[in-house]
């Protein structure tokens, strides 16, 4: 009986040796998987076991951390003025997970970072709780406020840049959402958190940098800078070759009209075409060009491609197309779709003499003990034109501004460049037309501020609709609130 | 037999090994006191109030366990209580470690559950001395081979007419002031001395009285017929009470005793078709089983939007990694229920006490059998050899099932962690198992009676003068 007694012994054995191969499998090499699987709890109970770091604006957090008593989760986030600064923070709920700077930095603020080894370890020996390190962004928070507060309880989005350095200095979007209120996980969260998913205007979406609009006559910028770079046209004040009325080209004889029908837009300089917005002259324009070349310049101003900030901003799109689109895509209709951060960045252009600055809106990340673990130097992003065109452009914007009804109040000692638009919405544009604005200001030392702002549905009648009614009054806010943060720093 | 031929049966006079036993007892007491104290300064920074009770009842346990060893099976093997009593006192801990955690500690669930455990653990002790104290030869129970059979089979359909529904099997017992009880538990004892006595008389016909085929020795009809309804009653436990766990250990331990005795591969072979085209079967028809398979084979799966206890335990076991969380410092809770006291406590083992942790256990578990299979080596008689063989391998078969369940090796099965986890009935068996285990090492390792003097000898005296 031994022999087959002995084979069992050994079979026995093999069991054993299969158990423990599993748990050297399970506990080793399946180990980093399973200890940070989106649904392993332990994720999130560490999240949030300690104080979160900070969201700074203006050497202020704009975030906070309180102690509540779930068991789970000893700490939720709070924020200052929530809605407003929602497009910028994202959120970080127990229950809903992270997203933007909360999620990007994530490991940051829990101060797991391995950059934030030895700050962790000096906490341990001196026996204090893990500390998250605090992200300092770039934004200025009277421009925020002037933004969020301009858009009142319109739809729209505003996207602000100081053009020397590509530093985001407002990002708002409405409707916005409190992110504190759905922060836990509990079933009031749970309510929240369903109704702002359900609701039709989507405030959970950050409207400045993921949502694409046709930017409408705000483009002409772009189409007047590919022109004047391509040598169609020689300056701005030289006589463009521009029928009235147009006609889409292919087309049985459809006709491209203008908001002026008195005869102005033949021929006109870009100077004046900027002014009175002349369809005619930048739909001919841009098929003069050609949409490889319209492309290729929409693609320098950074269309066409993703933006990280580092918050990915979806791309904007100047797609390859026909005639009779690509013409209509230069007048910013058709296939064209941009971001409002896309279009604060062609301001920007403008504005910084031609050279576009990497958008960014982190300045730096500090550990607990206040040392900067990393600090983002401005970057050179494109050239999407020459300095000569830029100022150029910029004497055109500026005409536009000043000759406008637009009322630049406090900013009548620096010069204000801008460009209205009011782009076509739906079939037929049955809906009610977007309402755009870019602007800049442009003091001595060069362009602090640079703005775009869309106004999706203000709730007024759509003949009422228009750039210079609804959205310029933003942007002149905006700038006012930078400029006046310049002069008192 | 060709027991001749082994260098492990002993007839000399081989050392006792108890002051081994004790020395190893200290630290199978010492061991659990030092991680009851770890986990109250884990969780409260303070020595936990009940430490001292606590230790005192293990100690007084293993205490009064080796006094009777010393008294009454002095040669029995040195290793076996201390690992039993260290794997108990183990499984106390974790309990009591589990209990501190409110979610899963409500009057619902059956509220704090050491203490109670303690209690039966107190009950298997007491137990495995009155087997230690009372049966004083194991051959005695080759007496009882056919009344063996019917309190095994009476155990194990118990749970079909009188038994509740838990968690979809069906293998309580309700006792009406004494609280459920699991009949599988004790019916795998039982099981185990019926097979050994009934092989015992059987294996010779089994073993000769069979037909080569290609090569395999096949058995003749008749013999296949045991054979034959131990499978059907199997099934039938995997289908009525639909446990998968113990329908494996009563199958799986009959083909391992039947190949013991008969020393026939074909055996094996012949069960392995078997249980394979049963458990086939079973998992393609019923939905519980079919459920189980479902789970193990996508164990990160969600359920209704829900992450399953299976994805919780694989979590648990991931997120101990090398060197564990620290007695105290898991989430294992997340489980919830009170499957984390029992099915799943080695979850608990490999969060907090990381991959070394939950090797060392497996180890001691490894050694336990081992020691049990050595003492069926070491065993004279073939009843002896035949039920040691039998016990070590439930033990074996027990914690492979229930350990490969766990961390998803296999299908998870209802069965419970020998010792380590929650339940009064896994307990009490499992120390009556082991007591057994014990007193067939006693007679094996004792040595052999001296010869009677013989007269002649008398007269070849050589005498001094």
């Amino acid at each position: 009986m031994n022999k087959p007694m002995r084979r069992v012994a050994v079979f026995c054995g093999l069991l054993v040796l299969a158990l423990l191969l599993r748990v050297n499998w399970v506990q080793f090499v399946q180990a980093d998987d399973l200890q940070n699987d989106e649904h392993n709890r332990r994720v999130n109970i560490e999240r949030y076991a300690n104080p979160r770091g900070d969201i700074i604006v203006d050497g202020e957090p704009i975030t906070g951390s309180e102690e509540t008593d779930n068991s789970d989760y000893r700490y939720q986030r709070t924020w200052v003025d929530g809605p407003m600064w929602a497009p910028v923070t994202g959120y970080s709920s127990q229950a809903f997970g992270t997203t933007q700077l909360e999620h990007l930095n994530d490991s940051i603020l829990t101060g797991d970072d391995d950059r934030l080894f030895f700050n962790n370890t000096i906490d341990m020996f001196t026996g204090e709780d893990q500390r998250g390190g605090n992200v300092v962004t770039t934004l200025n928070a009277d421009a925020q406020r002037a933004a969020f507060e301009g858009l009142g309880d319109s739809k729209g989005a505003v996207a602000a840049i100081d053009p020397r350095t590509g530093e985001i200095l407002a990002m708002a979007s409405t409707p916005s959402y409190d992110p504190s209120s759905f922060a836990g996980n509990g079933g009031e969260d749970e309510d929240a958190w369903v109704a702002l998913n359900q609701d039709e205007d989507k405030p959970l979406v950050n409207r400045a940098l993921r949502e694409t609009y046709p930017p409408g006559s705000t483009f002409k910028v772009v189409t007047a800078a590919a022109a004047l770079e391509a040598g169609v046209v020689d300056d701005v004040d030289t006589e463009t070759d521009s029928p009235e009325p147009y006609y889409l080209p292919e087309t049985e004889n459809v006709e491209l009209g203008n908001q002026v029908n008195d005869g102005r837009c033949e021929d006109a300089t870009i100077r004046t075409a900027i002014q009175l917005s002349c369809n005619s002259v930048f739909a001919n324009l841009s098929d003069r060009l050609g949409n490889e070349e319209m492309r290729e310049t929409a693609e320098a101003f950074g269309y066409n491609e993703e933006q990280f900030i580092p918050v990915r901003a979806d791309a904007s799109a100047y797609p390859e197309d026909n005639r009779p689109q690509n013409a209509q895509a230069g007048i910013g209709q058709a296939s064209n779709r941009a971001t409002p951060l896309q279009m604060a960045m062609v301001a920007a252009a403008v504005a910084n003499d031609g050279t576009l600055m990497q958008p960014y809106m982190v300045d730096q990340l500090i550990a607990p003990s206040l040392n900067v673990i990393e600090q983002h130097e401005p970057e050179e992003m494109s050239e999407p034109m020459s300095s000569d065109t830029a100022q150029q452009l910029q004497s055109a914007m500026e005409t536009m501004v000043d000759e406008s009804v637009i009322d630049t109040g406090e900013l009548s000692d620096v010069r204000v460049g801008g460009k209205t638009g009011t782009a076509q919405h739906g079939e037929n544009n049955e809906e009610t037309p977007y309402a755009w604005f870019i602007s800049y200001a442009m003091t001595d030392e060069g362009s602090p501020v640079a703005v775009a702002v869309v106004v999706e549905d203000a709730g007024v009648a759509r003949d009422d609709v228009s750039g210079s009614g609804l959205a310029a009054p933003i942007a002149v806010d905006v700038m006012e609130a930078v400029l006046a943060g310049e002069n008192e720093g | 037999m060709s027991s001749t031929s082994t260098t492990t049966v002993s007839t000399g006079g081989l050392p006792s090994r108890r002051n081994t036993e004790l020395a190893m007892l200290v630290f199978a007491v010492v061991i659990p006191i030092l991680a009851y104290a770890n986990v109250g300064l884990a969780k409260d920074e303070t020595i936990p109030a009940g430490m001292l009770g606590y230790g005192l009842g293990l100690g007084l346990m293993a205490g009064a366990a080796h006094l009777v060893v010393r008294r009454w099976a002095p040669y029995a093997d040195p290793l076996m209580l201390p690992i039993a009593t260290l794997l108990n006192g183990l499984g106390l801990v974790l309990i009591w470690r589990l209990d501190q955690e409110p979610e899963i500690t409500t009057s619902a669930l059956g509220g704090p559950m050491a203490a109670d455990q303690l209690i039966w653990s107190t009950v298997g002790v007491a137990l495995f001395l009155a087997v230690l104290i009372f049966l004083k030869d194991h051959r005695i129970l080759q007496r009882y081979t056919y009344i063996s059979m019917v309190v095994a089979l009476i155990l194990l359909a118990s749970p079909i007419f009188i038994g509740e529904s838990v968690n979809g099997a069906r293998i309580w017992v309700q006792i009406p002031g004494v609280g459920s009880l699991q009949p599988g538990e004790f019916a795998k004892i039982v099981i185990a001395v019926f097979f050994a006595g009934y092989l015992m008389v059987k294996r010779d016909a089994l073993a000769l009285a069979s037909r080569r085929v290609m090569g395999v020795y096949l058995p003749r009809g008749r013999d296949l017929g045991p054979i034959l309804v131990i499978w059907a009653i199997s099934l039938m436990i995997l289908i009525f009470e639909t446990d998968l766990g113990t329908s494996l250990l009563f199958f799986g331990i009959f083909v391992v005793m039947l190949y013991v005795a008969t020393e026939r591969t074909s055996w094996i072979i012949f069960g392995l078709l078997l249980s394979a085209s049963g458990a086939v079967f079973v998992a393609s028809t019923n939905a519980h089983v079919g459920q189980r398979v479902d789970n193990w084979l996508n164990p990160l799966a969600l359920e209704n939007d829900g992450v399953t206890e299976t994805a919780q335990s694989m979590y648990a076991f991931g997120s101990g990694g090398l060197f564990g969380s620290g007695l105290g410092q898991g989430y294992s809770r997340l489980i919830g229920g009170i499957a984390a006291k029992s099915d799943y406590i080695l979850a608990t083992v490999g969060e907090e006490l990381g991959l070394a942790g939950l090797m060392a256990v497996i180890l001691l578990y490894a050694l336990l059998i081992e020691r049990g299979m050595r003492t069926a080596l070491a065993a004279r008689d073939p009843f002896g050899k035949l039920l040691a063989v039998g016990l070590s391998g439930i033990f074996a078969i027990q914690v492979f099932v229930v350990a490969g369940g766990v961390t998803g090796l296999i299908p998870l099965t209802g069965m419970t962690m020998p010792f380590l986890a929650q339940g009064g009935s896994s307990v009490i068996a499992n120390w009556a198992l082991i007591a057994l285990l014990l007193r067939i090492s006693d007679t094996a390792r004792r040595p052999a009676p001296a010869p009677a003097p013989s007269p002649d000898a008398e007269q070849t005296q050589v005498v001094r003068v």
